[in-house]
Formats: C-alpha cells, structure tokens, sequence
C-alpha cells in the first residue's frame, strides 16, 4: 500500500467580504497541489474567491471530553448579554 | 451519486464492555435521540464506527467505479453539448468520491487502506455499476433512473446523525439534481425521435429498470442492520419505504415519456394511492452482488489499471514535493498566509 499524501483541510471564502469557511479536507503531495485539488473538489460551480489549505497535523483543536470545562463557565454570565439589563421604555436609543 | 442499501456483516452491537462504556452509549444514544450530531472527535460505540465506515467507504467505492460506465460514452456522445455536460457530471462523480473518502478518513481508516479495499475486490460497491452501458440511451436512463434512485435514497442521508457524513450529502445532492434531469432531457429527445431512437430508449428503459429498484437494497423483511441503524439515526427510512417513493413518482414520468415500464404487473392501487410493482427478482441482485454480474470484473480490472497507470505520477510528486521542501524548508505560508 503506498504510503498516503498529506491531508491538508480546506477553507473557502464564497465571495470578498465574508470569512473563510472550512469545506472539507483533501491530500496532496504539497501546498500548490493541495491548492489545485481544492479548486477542482470544492469550487467546480463558483462556490468561492478564495482558498486556504492547511495540513490537519498543524490544527490544534480542544478535545470535546474537555467541552464542560472549557465552556460551562460562560453558561451563568447571562449579565454579559443586552438583555439582561432592564431599561424603561421611555429611554430611547439605547 | 449513488448510495445502496449493502448489508454487510459486522454492524451489530456489541455487549458493553463495562458498566462505564455501557454508560457512555446510554448518553451517546440519548444524543442521538436528541438529533445531536456526532463529530470525529466525540466518543462513540465501536459498532457506530464500523456501521458507517463500511457505508461511506461503500458510497464513495460506488461514486468512483460509477464513472466508468458513463465515461464509456464521453468520446461518443452525439453533440458537443452533450458531451460537455457528460463530463462534467463524471468529474461530479469524482468529487463526490473524494468527499465521502475524506468523511470515512474522519473515523480513522485511511485513504490507502479503503483504496486498497476496493482494488483488492474486498469492498463492496453498488451492483448497479456491474451492468454494461451498451448504447447512448444508457447514459439517459442512468442519468433519470440510477440517479434519481440515489437522490430518494441520499436526501435522508442529510439528516444522518454523523455530521462529516452529513455535511458531504448535503454537497453531494445540490449537485446532484443537474445529474437525474440531464439524464431525463436524454430520454425525452430520443422518445421523441426516430422510432429507432424511441426503440433505443425503451430498451434502455427495460434494462435499468429492475436494478434500479434494487439499489435500495433488500426488502425490510430480508434486512437485517436496518433497525439499528435507524436507531442511531444513519437511516432514517427502510428499504423498500424509499423503493416505493421512487417508484411512485418514477412511474408518471415513464409515462409522460410514453414508454412502458417493463412490468406487467405494475398496477395503480386507489386505496394506498401506490403504484404497486410484481415481484422484484432477488437471485439476480445476489449473483450480482457476489461478483458475477455482467461486468465486475470489467469495472474492477479498470480500476486497477488506472491505479496502476498513475502510479508514476503519483511518486514524481511526492519526489517534486520532498526536492522542494529541501530547498525552502517549508514553503507552504508562500500559498496559505491566513490573514
């Protein structure tokens, strides 16, 4: 079995103004070609202006056993959202 | 382009190891139930895995080796147009291969490894492709039929608990629907043409017609992984439910090409409001499935020849990409600065 490229994972911005977007993944033996294969898989019917490719290896990502610690502390801080203040009625503008 | 229901051994749940794990698929199970998607990284039962690496390896086997009957009639297709739209939906059928490999990469097998599998005739991929495509009309009642059987059977597939899955059916179908009304537009030019062209599609017409109703896969009675998998939500129809929807809008439009399904049985039922076909004949969709339709080792031996073919390619890259990194060390930030 050959030994397979490198998975590189792919980001697409759909057009000038908006963020890039992660589409999917592909391999590829380096950068050029991992940025012809994604113009052929992931924009064959003008889905972008623009793409990233990053190898996966080089991602970092939290661990979702890990998702109760990282993210419970937000879940009680209801004071950081606008509607938790109570403004009269008559206070316009704000 | 296009899924089948294979049933293959494996898929059954385990006991639970331990009262730990068997907590673990309790809270997995009550995700699910949720319509909580699962992502590669969260933790998930053994016989999950398998289920859907052996179903997405299968879908995309089947969306490679199903460019080659197709592309059989590339360098023949009758007008430049057509010809144009030929090719561009075999390179869909590509792409809709590398998207659905790189989905079953996300649970841990790897591409060599699945690529391997099929070469090697180990895989299984939809019997529809073991048929041959003798004539132009071929390419329209795969186009109408094949297709549409794989878009009943694909747009539940959207809401699969699995979201890499998931999120690869929703591509794949938005490009999907260009493939079933190219290849209806064929059927209606030839059943509005010469008689011999009318004669060419109804020939068609009745050699799809029966392996299309089969890719949906055995009836529920015969199939036996089909509640578990309904259960964790990788399907959410049975077999012959979907049959019968393709069925049921499929037979109007034969009709409006005024062609005649090939079916003598084929009768409108008032109080279900179904049409109801005869008998589907299982001992062919065996033979098939074990490897002794009209074409699997036609389909395979070209898969391995293109393997093989590429091989050359494949490596001078891999040389151009090492000789390259040894220049620049690295080089990529050149293509990807992510500001």
């Amino acid at each position: 079995m050959n030994e397979d490229w490198a998975l590189y994972e792919v980001f697409i911005r759909a057009r000038s103004g908006l963020e890039h977007k992660h589409v999917g993944s592909l391999h590829a033996a380096d950068a050029r070609m991992a940025l012809e294969h994604a113009r052929d898989t992931y924009t064959r019917r003008q889905e972008g202006v623009s793409i990233w490719v990053v190898r996966s290896s080089e991602i970092i990502a939290s661990d979702p056993e890990e998702a109760e610690a990282l993210f419970e502390p937000a879940r009680d801080k209801v004071y950081r959202h606008p509607t938790f203040y109570d403004i009269p009625e008559e206070v316009k503008n704000i | 382009m296009y899924t089948q229901a294979l049933d293959s051994p494996g898929a059954e749940p385990r006991s639970p190891a331990s009262a730990g794990e068997a907590e673990r698929e309790r809270r997995f199970q009550e995700r699910i139930d949720r319509d909580e998607k699962i992502e590669p990284k969260d933790w998930m039962p053994e016989g999950y895995r398998q289920t859907l690496i052996r179903q997405i390896a299968q879908h995309a086997h089947s969306e490679i080796v199903g460019m080659l009957p197709e592309g059989n009639w590339i360098t023949r297709a009758p007008t430049l147009r057509r010809k144009l739209v030929l090719i561009a939906k075999v390179q869909d059928e590509g792409g809709h291969g590398m998207y659905l490999y790189s989905a079953a990469e996300t649970l841990g097998v790897s591409r060599g490894e699945l690529i391997e599998q099929l070469l090697a005739g180990r895989a299984k991929y939809s019997s529809i492709f073991n048929y041959p495509t003798l004539t132009w009309a071929d390419i329209g009642a795969i186009g109408w039929l094949v297709d549409g059987a794989a878009i009943m059977n694909q747009i539940p597939l959207c809401r699969c608990s699995y979201g890499p899955y998931a999120r690869a059916m929703v591509r794949i179908c938005k490009e999907e629907s260009f493939h079933q009304r190219q290849g209806y537009e064929i059927m209606l030019t030839l059943a509005r043409g010469t008689p011999a062209q009318r004669e060419m599609a109804q020939d068609a017409l009745n050699r799809w017609w029966w392996p299309s109703l089969m890719m949906f896969g055995p009836s529920d009675a015969e199939s036996v992984h089909t509640a578990q998998s309904m259960r964790w939500k990788i399907k959410r129809f049975s077999n012959d439910e979907l049959r019968q929807r393709f069925i049921d809008v499929t037979v109007p439009q034969a009709q409006f090409l005024d062609l005649a399904v090939p079916d003598p049985a084929l009768r409108w039922d008032e109080a279900s409001q179904h049409f109801i076909t005869g008998p589907i004949d299982w001992s062919e969709f065996q033979t098939v499935l074990k490897g002794h339709g009209p074409c699997n080792r036609e389909r395979l031996g070209a898969r391995r020849a293109a393997h093989d073919a590429g091989r050359w390619v494949r490596e001078a890259a891999a040389a151009y990409a090492d000789k390259h990194r040894d220049r620049t060390g690295g080089g990529a930030e050149r293509y990807a600065q992510a500001v």
